[in-house]
């Protein structure tokens, strides 16, 4: 058994490193590092998978907020665009949420693939 | 201005359908439709992801499914990674970080269609994003 101080050294170690891949997925791709976090936390953790995604949420914030101050440094952030983007996307969550309820799952995934997939087509041969 | 106020809904609505974050649509969004180089819309996606993981938080909140703490300490330990992140991406031509971006998309698409041709025909989005794991705010 170990000892609690031990543990949670362990712990405190398998945060830092989640959150540092995560800060250099996001930062890389310029997403929040969900992607990363959530199946991390399961794994690493044993977080239950809403806990893992609410806790990713919370530390986007940050890693999101610290990303893109980092990149207004290099003078590449549309402040404007953002804010036009980052507002509405709220009320596009409530939207997506109701929907949620009352559209096949199935129907769904598939169509944002696709429509993921003709993005990675577009940005490639542009 | 449409075009921005459009990708943010529609980013909006994948997110709380999907559970994706809107990410992985607003860089998209941002090169194709408003015609930003591949590190503007990074940068850009970045600070719009704020207000939608503010808001998605305080719902989380109230449920009580945020871990605070582990929050907290996830969000200061990320910073080394982010600036690093960042700073590689920069680091990089616009051509191979879209490029990079494009594998990524095509990555999460494949995940979608494994999630879709698991879960079969018959439930609501809410039913299978219970039952398929690892689904969660890409």
């Amino acid at each position: 058994m170990q000892a609690p101080a031990e543990a949670s050294l362990h712990r405190s170690l398998r945060l830092a490193a989640i959150g540092t891949l995560a800060g250099l997925f996001s930062g890389l791709f310029g997403v929040g590092g969900g992607a990363v976090m959530v199946p991390l936390l399961v794994l690493w953790l044993g977080y239950e998978e809403h806990a893992a995604t609410a806790t990713s949420l919370a530390a986007i914030i940050f890693i999101a907020g610290f990303a893109a101050l980092t990149q207004g440094l290099y003078g590449n952030v549309h402040v404007l665009d953002a804010v036009l983007i980052g507002v509405p996307a709220v009320g596009g969550v409530l939207i997506g949420t109701w929907l949620q309820q009352r559209l096949p799952a199935r129907t769904v995934s598939l169509l944002f693939a696709a429509v993921l997939a003709l993005s990675a087509v577009e940005l490639i041969v542009r | 201005m449409t075009g921005a106020i459009a990708i943010g809904l529609a980013g909006g609505v994948i997110a709380g359908l999907l559970g994706v974050g809107g990410g992985v649509l607003f860089v998209p969004g941002l090169v194709i439709f408003l015609g930003l180089d591949q590190h503007q819309a990074e940068a850009t996606s970045l600070l719009a992801i704020i207000p939608v993981a503010i808001a998605g938080t305080y719902m989380q909140e109230r449920y009580g499914n945020v871990r605070n703490g582990d929050a907290l300490l996830l969000g200061l330990l990320s910073l080394a990674g982010a600036a690093g992140g960042v700073a590689l991406a920069n680091a990089l031509s616009g051509r191979v970080l879209r490029d990079a971006f494009a594998c990524l998309l095509l990555v999460v698409a494949v995940q979608f269609v494994r999630r879709a041709l698991a879960s079969g025909a018959g439930p609501t989005a809410a039913a299978a994003a219970v039952d398929s794991p690892g689904r969660e705010n890409r």
